[in-house]
């Protein structure tokens, strides 16, 4: 499915010493994490933290509440979802103490998302160029004179033949792909600090998704940013990521250094993904083949650790909840038994 | 290409319309009695009844008398007024410029009220700023036009003595007609771009918005509204009848001497020209707001015009 490209690679082992030796500043962290609605929580005690130059990546099944996480990572939560429990700082800042207006100020210009939707979450009735160049007469204060020349040259970043051409065009005359790559272009304009994507590659053929993926590696090389990538596809996350953290049922299930994970995965959850992916991976929609049964809904998850009616490993010890524990080093699973999986 | 069978459709179903509407009024005027014995004493000689009978056409048979006036219709020639011995379309075109005035004021009125009153209830959801706006709006929804207008007539005039109830002398007697009028219509329309806010306020694309940056007011004026507008313009051209209705009542209430008031009188008084003259002049003014309804309408939403450059 992916096409593994060595300059990435090789972009990505650079920065990893780095990252290892502790070095790099912590852009984004995530503590505590709860977000529910009335009826039931969606997201729950999510704890998360991307350093500069770093790259996450949230995998796990639909539903699983990786793009709440994303959202309350940005602050953009609203009616009917709350914010029960947490912290999450952006750069040392407490995103909870600032005001509507200072958030507007940071997002679109230090922090940026791209959403899983593109379609959709483009403006139906203005044209895409604007949409881009808003941003930066927004943020960057140029003229939109200035600004819509330079969204132009952001659509030819992302690989959109007759640039100019294509800024004039209004959302519904563009294919879901190329409004992904719209977003993508209007996402990376003010060069963020961070940069969460969600599923931003997964409308995209495979050549095209080697190619923004390069941009994305090249963009964040260059600004050292951070980068918090959602994806269903396990080969994109051996590309791009340095450390994965997998959902399952609004809970982080397992986190690890992305070889880590790899070559020893701990919770049954994480094994059967990968079991999944060694036996012709992924589905027609991209989507990860089934492990037997499906998510619980949020409102009625099972008692105890939520896998355990998928589990083959379940025992009665299942029925009171795993913590998410340090197993090896900083390798940390939510399973009674991960310890006996090392 | 499409532009233009577009508007030749719609050319043709404006056409359609006004000779319906036409048609319509000369058959029930001409059911509805005879003009002459209502306008001449009771005992004016036969001779004479037969010549005015003649001179205006009643004493040919009603379709031949239907052709006829369509005929001189299609020439710019609408008869002449009974009571009045003019042409009806100068008579009445007389009057046109004081509904105008009466009407416009009372759109304007509709338009900053319902509006501003739709986005802030929208925007203040569930508050009380939100419940005063849904109070006023069924009360303008629910109020019949007469009601209204004598309401204003008690308070503003009788009671208060602010401003004169009747008649079209001066500035201050354009104040509560224009006012009633745009009342009455504004409840619609904030109930309208009230639900049409809050529809758009929570789609996909504000979020995304939201995620880029813009602030409260940059994200309801260039991002909100152009998408809430869409429905609202609808209901703003489909309003204009409702307006056109409320116009002849408030002006028979107020004594307001536009087309209205004139309506009623020459109903009352069967000068059929001139109320075929006035209807016909309504229905023209209905067809090309709608017609203008139509092309702002497809200027406001690009997803209306099915450009078939679309690519993978
Ligand atoms: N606005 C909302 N109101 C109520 N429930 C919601 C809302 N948004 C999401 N949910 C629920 O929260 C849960 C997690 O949703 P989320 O969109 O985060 O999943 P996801 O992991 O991103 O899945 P996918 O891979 O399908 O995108 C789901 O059960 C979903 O139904
Ligand atoms: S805690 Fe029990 S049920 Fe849950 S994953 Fe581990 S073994 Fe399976
Ligand atoms: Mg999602």
């Amino acid at each position: 499915m992916t096409v593994i490209d060595t300059e990435i690679l090789s972009a990505g082992s650079d920065r990893r010493g780095d990252l290892a030796s502790g070095k790099a500043e912590t852009v984004l962290s995530v503590e505590g994490l709860t977000v529910g609605t009335g009826r039931a929580d969606l997201v729950i005690d999510v704890s998360l933290e991307v350093r500069a130059g770093e790259t996450l990546c949230l995998v796990g099944e639909s539903g699983c509440g990786k793009s709440l996480t994303c959202l309350a990572a940005m602050g953009l939560t609203s009616e009917p979802l709350i914010v029960r429990q947490g912290r999450i700082s952006f750069l040392g800042q407490n995103l909870s103490s600032l005001s509507e207006n200072q958030l507007a100020d940071i997002r679109g210009r230090d922090m940026a998302m791209i959403f899983q939707d593109a379609t959709a979450a483009l403006n139906p009735v203005r044209r895409v160029g604007m949409q881009i160049a808003e941003v930066l007469v927004v943020h960057r204060g140029l003229s939109w004179r200035q600004a819509e020349k330079q969204a132009i040259e952001l659509i030819a970043s992302v690989g959109i033949p007759e640039p100019d051409l294509r800024a004039k065009a209004f959302p519904h005359q563009l294919s879901g792909g190329m409004c992904q790559r719209i977003m993508i272009a209007m996402a990376l304009a003010c060069r963020p600090k961070l940069l969460i994507a969600d599923e931003a590659t997964t409308a995209l053929d495979v050549t095209t998704q080697a190619q923004i993926l390069r941009l994305m590696r090249e963009l964040q090389a260059e600004t050292d940013a951070a980068m918090i990538f959602v994806t269903h596809d396990l080969g994109v996350v051996a590309e791009i990521a340095d450390r994965v953290a997998v959902m399952y049922s609004g809970r982080v299930v397992e986190t690890a250094t992305v070889d880590e994970l790899f070559e020893n995965p701990l919770h049954p959850y994480t094994r059967g993904l990968m079991a999944c992916r060694l036996h012709a991976t992924t589905t027609s929609h991209g989507r990860i083949a089934a492990i037997e049964g499906t998510v619980p809904s949020p409102s009625r998850r099972p008692e105890g650790c939520s896998f355990r009616p998928r589990c083959s490993f379940a025992k009665d010890t299942c029925l009171t909840l795993p913590a998410l524990a340090p197993v090896v080093g900083n390798h940390r699973a939510a399973c009674h038994f991960a310890g006996d999986f090392a | 290409m499409m532009r233009l069978q577009f508007i030749l459709t719609k050319l043709l179903r404006g056409l359609l319309t006004l000779l319906l509407a036409v048609t319509f009024v000369f058959i029930v005027l001409r059911v509805s009695g005879d003009p002459v014995s209502m306008m001449l004493p009771d005992d004016t000689p036969p001779a004479i009844v037969a010549e005015y009978r003649a001179a205006w056409g009643l004493d040919k048979t009603v379709p031949e008398q239907y052709v006829r006036f369509i005929w001189s219709a299609l020439h710019g020639d609408l008869g002449y007024s009974f009571r009045d011995d003019r042409p009806a379309l100068t008579v009445v075109l007389e009057r046109v410029p004081m509904t105008l005035l009466l009407g416009v004021c009372g759109f304007i009125i509709t338009v900053v009220i319902g509006l501003f009153a739709g986005i802030a209830a929208a925007l203040k959801r569930g508050t009380s700023v939100d419940h005063a706006a849904m109070a006023f709006s069924i009360f303008g929804h629910s109020m019949p036009n007469f009601f209204l207008a004598i309401l204003m007539i008690l308070l503003f005039s009788m009671t208060w003595r602010l401003l004169p109830s009747s008649g079209g002398a001066t500035w201050w007697h354009l104040i509560l007609p224009a006012v009633t009028l745009g009342i009455i219509n504004a409840g619609t329309v904030a109930r309208f771009t009230r639900s049409s806010m809050l529809e758009v306020l929570h789609q996909p694309y504000m979020r995304t918005a939201r995620a880029k940056g813009l602030r409260l007011t940059r994200r309801v004026m260039s991002h909100a509204i152009p998408n809430a507008a869409i429905p609202v313009v609808t209901v703003l051209g489909l309003r204009l009848g409702g307006l056109i209705a409320g116009a002849v009542v408030v002006e028979t209430v107020f004594a307001w001497p536009g087309i209205g008031l004139m309506l009623v009188n020459a109903v009352g008084q069967r000068d059929l020209p001139v109320v075929q003259t006035i209807v016909l002049l309504v229905a023209l003014t209905m067809v090309i707001t709608n017609f203008i309804v139509d092309l702002t309408y497809g200027w406001l939403d690009p997803r209306i015009e099915n450009r078939p450059n679309k690519e993978g």
